[in-house]
Parts: structure tokens; C-alpha cells; sequence
């Protein structure tokens, strides 16, 4: 339950303190913190416009995909107290609840017919597609390190006293964030800011969706970004008390938020073929994190 | 073949009677012998009603002996010609403008596509037949605040094989205008609405034409503010680009940089002619705003600011590898295809073609002023440091005519009257390219043609080719970087 309200309090300000920075790089004032949740409030406020040709699926799409990711959010313990849905297994669930999500956005852009819009479909899937073994082979060493299955348990494990938590902690985090990034089309992979519908991936899939339904997909968006922040924070609170956690917790949310606002200031984005290469190094590091724990506990040799 | 061409100055002005008559046949092999030197281009190729029939009027500009050749021919209404563009492509879009506008039929043309008169449900676009294929139409509303134009694309998954490019959404039949307003003025402020962000080049156009049908030949301090207008004109409108490239491939700190690099150049216009584009700076026979002590200090600091963040922005773009790893190999023109369709500009220019007016043609006082800025390999990059570098071209430009300043007497002059029965030709060097205006008078002096060539006219086709083999997600930095104009073209 604690990860749940504190993921809710995140998702409020995360992309705010995106734009903040990233205004700022740009010597900038830039809008407020609050900026994105008043364009959610402004488009709850408005009607939906639907297309002749589309059907319940793309109605539908919007709100499963923000359900999924709720669920998912529901598994993301706090440190060593549970999340709501706890079990053995259950960041496979996690991966398959956002999959999920990410399965329905896709065929409510496919129902549209629109050719942009199964362009940035195609593009999406084949990105999340490739973020997937990332993110089992980075939760795998941690499961074979700890010797737990579960989010809870994993978390409650990795001490901070042993190097090799640290190391593999650090390495986590740094796939995290890089998922974080790609799963919410930002950059390096995607441009978030740019009209420019050819060049999209994520905004293009999302062009016919209009008020409330664009109103559910951005804060669909905010929840991600506040989720996989909060699973970095885990590697790092564990094993101490509750009352130190949040405020590390709180400070880790905040510090992700103003590496991707950095990140995003200075560098262009990757032409769209070098991507699946960038988001296969990940892989590739995950990997190396597996070989670690592997060699560490004798398993290898 | 000399007796059957007319040789004249840029600028220039002749007799009607002058310029020889050929027929068709002899007319079009003349041109496609003509065009066969690389070194020529086609400046102008248009019809005007001449009698019970039509003139076509060909204009050739040849960069080596620094004159363009003129000669004509005079065809019947409807009649059917054999294309000269089934062997010289550069003359495709003439030929179909021809055709549009004229009902002449050119038989073996490539391809009889509309140029401006487009209706879409009776038109078929370009196909492709594949499983695998699949289309992309792109506009003619764009998601920014950009001209309308149509794009479609031909794509086996993001790879295109094809991109077909429709404009005419803009037309505003300003040649036709041209000749229905008498007074001066309408026709400046005409010819500076052809492009908006070419206005001081396309006035200056408008203006050399007007001048020399009026025999008028205005001073020193007329063609100075001209000549530092337009250079003022290019520095903002590549550095304005720059940090739209830097946009497009999600580079802030570029986008942020040039674009605020920009506002100081066009602010100064502002100062100097109460317009940031620089309306209203150029009319024929006088300079209406008199360039004084004071603006010259305010142009000297102002470039100083300019030019030490320009530089330091330009060193931190050229060295950044994830901003080189888009724009190196993207949108690749090459050096056949440059000289195939007739680029001239930037273009023409990121292509390894050396094609300049104001070194090859020059006018106002560009005369040895410049030496082309030319890069070899043809993608975007090239077409990125060819800005750069011609933007540091201007400044020493802008620094030399500071220099040596003349008196303005501020005084409204009058060109005069144009001749009767005269042809004449301009062509100056816009921030895109060439710009040509030509205009014809009748018996009373009074415009019987008036045709305005924008370099994107040649240029779309760049473009078009340009994005083939390429990415679809990489169509808008090839884009932003030829940045052509659709009013332009559409006129």
C-alpha cells in the first residue's frame, strides 16, 4: 500500500520536473511542475472525437491499457513490505500485466486504419519486443542471487552491505531507467516534443485519441515513469526502516526524474535502425549482470 | 549556331526583335546541345501569347563565359512539340508548367504529372504493386505551422522506395497578377510575397527587371543596401534552419541556441526598414531607408555577439557524435542526380556543383565578393555545413560593405518608364538558390510577361530523390534541410 500512494504522489510530478529541467537546460523558465496533471485535468474536461471507422477496440484501448499498468503498479513492493498482489513469480506477471496494456494500445492504433498510425504500432511493438529480455535477465540474477522469486523477498534480500548487491544494484538501476525511458518513448529512443508524425513512436500510435482517452494515455505515461522509479528505489531500501525509505525514495523518484531531463537537453536522438542495437546493448549488459551472479555463486565453474 | 543565340548580361536588357526566332525543331536541338555543358542551366524556359500564337522563351545561363543566352520560338496555340525533356530531364517541370498553363502538348514527355493544377479525384498517383508495400500520404495539413503540400510515400516497412510530391495548394496566380496591376507598387509588394522568407532577394529581382526595362541605372548606395540586405537575409534564414535541423533530430541545445541566434539578425532588420524580413527595404530606382552612423555601430556589435556564440554553437554541432550520426549519409544527393534535374543553390551546391549567381552572374556589388561555398558529398550534413559556412561567408560580406559605406541622400527616385517591345532578364542568389524574373513589355510599354522562377521550382525534385533508400522517419531532416519553398513554387 505504501508503494502504491508514494508511486501516485510521483506520477504527479515526474514529467513536470522532465520539462522543468529540461526548460531550464534550454535557458528557459519553462512551465510549472504541475503542468502535465493540468493538461490531464483540461482533457478530462473535454469530449472524445472518434472516427467513423473505428470500433469498441479502440475505445476500449485507452482504459486497459492505464488498468494494466495499475495492476502492475500493484505488484511493485516497498522494500521489504509487499505490494497489494504478491506471490512467487509475480515480475513475470508484472511484465505480462504491461504487456498487456502495451497489446491493446496497439490494436486500438491498428483499428484506426490509419497509416501512420500502424507505423508507430509496428515501431512500438518491435521496441517493447526487444526490451523484454532485458528485463528478465536483469530480475533473473537478481532472483538467482537472492535466491527469491518474488519482488518482496528480492528487494528485502539485496543488502547493502555486500558488494555484489551494490554492483548488481547499480547495474539494475541503470537498465531500469533505460527501460523506463524506452517504454515511455522518450529519448534517445523517441522524441516526445516533435510534431513530426514520421519520425514518432509512441505520439503517432496515440494521434486519433482525443480527450479522455488521450487524458488516460498521458497519465498512463506518468504512472510508468513514477513505477519503474519506485523499482529502482527498491534496490536501494530494502533493508532499512520504513521512515528512512521514503524520503530516499521520494529523493530517487526525483533524481530519475532529472537524469532523463539532462539527458534529453543534451543529446540528439538516435536514427530510428540504431535502436534496436541500443536497446539490444541492454540486453547485452543484463546479461553480463546474469554472468556475475553465476561466476559469484559457483554455478558457472 | 551564334547567329541563332542572343548573349546578355544579367540585368540585361534587349529588343524583342533582337532575340532570334527558331523553329521547333532546330529550337529544341539547339537547347538540348546547349544543356549537354554542364556548366549551363536552364535559368528560364516559359511561353507568353504572341500574336495569334505562343512564344516560347528559352533562357540558358552558362557559368563559364558569365552571360546568359536567350533565343525563342513561335508556336501555335495546341499545338503537339516533341519534349526536349525525354533528353534533358532538367526541363521536365518547364515543360509540364508549359502544358499547364499553355494547353501545348509535348509528346515523349516523361511523366505529364500536374504542377500546380491538382485535383485530387482526377488524378492517380504514382503505385507500386507489392504485398509487402505499403503508403504513406503525409498533408497537405502538416501537424506544424508549415505551407500545405502533399507528400506520399512508397515504403517496404520504414525503408522508401518512392516519394512523390504534390504542390499547387498555394497558387495564387501572382505572374498573372503581375500583369493586371499597373501600379509600382503592387507589383514590389507582389514580388516580394512570392516567397516571404526570400523577400529582399525576390524584390531585388523584380527590381533589377523593372530597372533595366527603364534604362535606369541606380547608384552605388541603392545597390549596397540591397546587396547587405539579402547577406542579412541569408544569415538569418540558415541560421533559422540550423536550429530547426537541431529540432528535428531532438537536439535542444542547438535548437535553443540558433533559434535565439537568429532573432538579433531580423531584429535588426526591423531597426533599419520597420521589418523583420526586410519588406519594404528594396524598391526599384531608390533606397527607401537611408543605412546611417548609428545602424552601422548597432550591425557591428550585434554581429560581434552573433558570431562568437554562432561559432561556439557551430563547434559543439560539428563535433557532437549523436547529432553527425543523423545527419552523415542521410538524404543523399549525388553529383549526376544534382546536374540530371538542374539544382541550383544550396542544393546544387551541397552536391559538388559549383552554382552561384553571385559569382557566376554577378550583380548588385557581389562582383569578386564571392567564392561558392561548395561540399562534395551531398547529404544532410553537407547541406548542414554549407549553412555554416556561408553564414561565416556573410559576415566577412557584411563586414567588407560596412567598410566602405556610402552617402544616402534618402531621396524618392523614379526609374522612369519600361521601353516598349524590350525582353529582360535577372537573376540573383537567394538564401535557396537562384532566382530568376523575366519580363517582356509590348508596343505601349506595358508588361505582356512577367515569369518568376523560385529555386525550389527545380529543387522539390532534390528532395524527392533525396529520401529514396532512406528511412520514412528520416523524411524530415532531409526535409529541413533542402527547407524549399511551397509559395515559391506554387507562386
Amino acid at each position: 500500500m505504501t508503494s502504491l500512494i508514494l508511486i501516485l504522489i510521483s506520477a504527479l510530478f515526474f514529467n513536470g520536473i522532465i520539462g522543468r529541467v529540461k526548460s531550464r537546460c534550454a535557458g528557459r523558465k519553462g512551465p510549472g511542475i504541475m503542468q502535465p496533471i493540468q493538461d490531464v485535468i483540461r482533457l478530462f474536461r473535454k469530449g472524445a472525437v472518434y472516427s467513423d471507422v473505428t470500433g469498441p477496440v479502440f475505445k476500449m484501448a485507452p482504459a486497459v491499457y492505464l488498468a494494466s499498468v495499475i495492476i502492475a503498479c500493484l505488484c511493485v513492493p516497498f522494500g521489504h513490505k509487499a505490494g497489494l498482489i504478491s506471490f512467487n513469480g509475480d515480475f513475470v506477471f508484472f511484465a505480462y500485466a504491461l504487456a498487456l496494456g502495451k497489446f491493446f494500445c496497439i490494436i486500438g492504433a491498428l483499428d484506426t486504419g490509419s497509416s501512420f498510425e500502424g507505423m508507430g504500432a509496428s515501431r512500438e511493438a518491435t521496441y517493447s519486443m526487444l526490451a523484454e529480455p532485458a528485463f528478465f535477465l536483469i530480475m533473473g540474477s537478481l532472483a538467482m542471487m537472492t535466491g527469491h522469486s518474488s519482488f518482496e523477498s528480492i528487494f528485502a534480500a539485496l543488502h547493502p552491505s555486500s558488494t555484489m548487491s551494490w554492483a548488481l544494484a547499480v547495474i539494475a538501476a541503470f537498465i531500469f531507467l533505460v527501460l523506463a525511458m524506452i517504454e515511455n518513448s522518450r529519448m534517445p529512443v523517441d522524441d516526445p516534443k516533435t510534431h513530426l508524425e514520421l519520425t514518432m513512436i509512441h505520439e503517432v500510435m496515440v494521434l486519433d485519441n482525443s480527450g479522455i482517452d488521450l487524458g488516460l494515455i498521458f497519465v498512463t505515461g506518468y504512472l510508468k515513469f513514477a513505477m519503474y522509479a519506485a523499482l529502482i528505489a527498491n534496490l536501494f531500501i530494502g533493508s532499512i526502516p520504513v521512515g528512512f525509505g521514503i524520503p530516499v525514495f521520494l529523493a530517487i523518484q526525483v533524481l530519475c526524474a532529472v537524469i532523463i531531463g539532462v539527458n534529453e537537453s543534451f543529446t540528439a536522438r538516435f536514427r530510428m535502425n540504431h535502436n534496436p542495437q541500443f536497446i539490444f546493448t541492454l540486453a547485452c549488459i543484463a546479461l553480463l549482470a546474469v554472468f556475475g551472479v553465476m561466476l559469484m555463486s559457483g554455478q558457472l565453474v | 549556331m551564334d547567329n541563332n543565340i542572343l548573349h546578355i548580361n544579367n540585368g540585361g536588357c534587349v529588343k524583342v526583335a533582337d532575340i532570334p526566332v527558331l523553329a521547333y525543331d532546330s529550337f529544341r536541338t539547339l537547347t538540348i546541345e546547349l544543356m549537354g555543358d554542364k556548366a549551363r542551366h536552364c535559368a528560364s524556359y516559359f511561353a507568353y501569347p504572341c500574336g495569334d500564337g505562343l512564344r516560347l522563351m528559352m533562357c540558358i545561363a552558362d557559368d563559364n563565359a558569365h552571360d546568359i543566352l536567350v533565343f525563342a520560338c513561335d508556336v501555335e496555340k495546341g499545338a503537339k512539340l516533341e519534349s526536349a525533356a525525354k533528353d534533358i530531364l532538367a526541363l521536365e517541370r518547364y515543360e509540364r508548367e508549359i502544358h499547364e498553363n499553355w494547353g501545348l502538348e509535348f509528346e515523349g514527355h516523361p511523366w505529364y504529372k500536374p504542377v500546380r493544377n491538382f485535383f485530387p479525384d482526377k488524378y492517380e498517383f504514382f503505385k507500386m504493386e507489392g504485398e509487402e508495400l505499403h503508403e504513406v500520404g503525409v498533408g497537405p495539413v502538416h501537424a506544424g505551422v508549415i505551407e500545405p503540400g502533399h507528400f506520399r510515400f512508397i515504403c517496404n516497412g520504414e525503408d522508401v522506395l518512392h516519394l512523390e510530391i504534390q504542390l499547387g495548394w498555394q497558387h495564387r496566380g501572382t505572374e498573372r497578377l503581375m500583369l493586371e496591376k499597373k501600379r509600382l507598387i503592387e507589383r514590389v509588394l507582389l514580388a516580394e510575397g512570392v516567397a516571404g522568407d526570400t523577400a529582399v532577394s525576390h524584390s531585388t529581382a523584380f527590381a533589377g527587371v523593372w530597372e533595366s526595362l527603364c534604362g535606369y541605372t541606380p547608384d552605388k548606395s541603392v545597390l549596397w543596401a540591397r546587396t547587405l540586405a539579402a547577406e542579412l537575409e541569408r544569415m538569418a534564414n540558415h541560421t533559422g534552419d540550423l536550429g530547426a535541423i537541431c529540432g528535428d533530430v531532438a537536439y535542444q541545445l542547438g535548437a535553443a541556441v540558433y533559434g535565439r541566434l537568429r532573432t538579433p539578425i531580423v531584429n535588426f532588420s526591423q531597426r533599419w526598414c520597420g521589418n523583420r524580413l526586410g519588406k519594404g527595404n528594396v524598391r526599384p530606382a531608390y533606397a527607401p531607408y537611408a543605412f546611417t552612423e548609428e545602424l552601422r555601430q548597432q550591425l557591428l556589435s550585434d554581429l560581434a555577439a552573433y558570431e562568437r556564440d554562432f561559432l561556439e554553437m557551430c563547434d559543439k554541432v560539428q563535433h557532437f557524435p549523436s547529432v553527425l550520426s543523423r545527419l552523415e549519409r542521410t538524404g543523399v544527393v549525388s553529383k549526376e542526380q544534382a546536374e540530371s534535374i538542374g539544382a541550383v543553390g544550396m542544393a546544387a551546391k551541397c552536391a559538388g556543383v559549383s552554382r552561384d549567381i553571385r559569382a557566376s552572374h554577378p550583380y548588385g556589388l557581389y562582383a569578386g565578393l564571392v567564392e561558392p561555398v561548395v561540399k562534395t558529398t551531398g547529404d544532410v550534413l553537407a547541406r548542414t555545413e554549407l549553412r555554416i559556412d556561408e553564414v561565416k561567408q556573410s559576415l566577412r560580406i557584411v563586414r567588407a560593405l560596412l567598410e566602405d559605406m556610402p552617402e544616402f541622400d534618402g531621396k524618392m527616385q523614379s526609374a522612369g518608364t519600361p521601353k516598349a517591345d524590350s525582353f529582360a532578364i535577372s537573376l540573383t542568389e537567394g538564401w535557396r538558390g537562384e532566382i530568376c524574373h523575366c519580363a517582356v513589355t509590348d508596343a505601349e510599354g506595358e508588361l505582356a510577361a512577367y515569369k518568376i522562377k523560385d529555386p525550389s521550382f527545380h529543387n522539390w525534385m532534390a528532395l524527392a530523390l533525396a529520401v529514396r533508400g532512406n528511412e520514412i522517419s528520416d523524411f524530415p531532416i532531409c526535409n529541413k534541410s533542402f527547407n524549399l519553398s511551397y509559395c515559391g513554387h506554387d507562386l
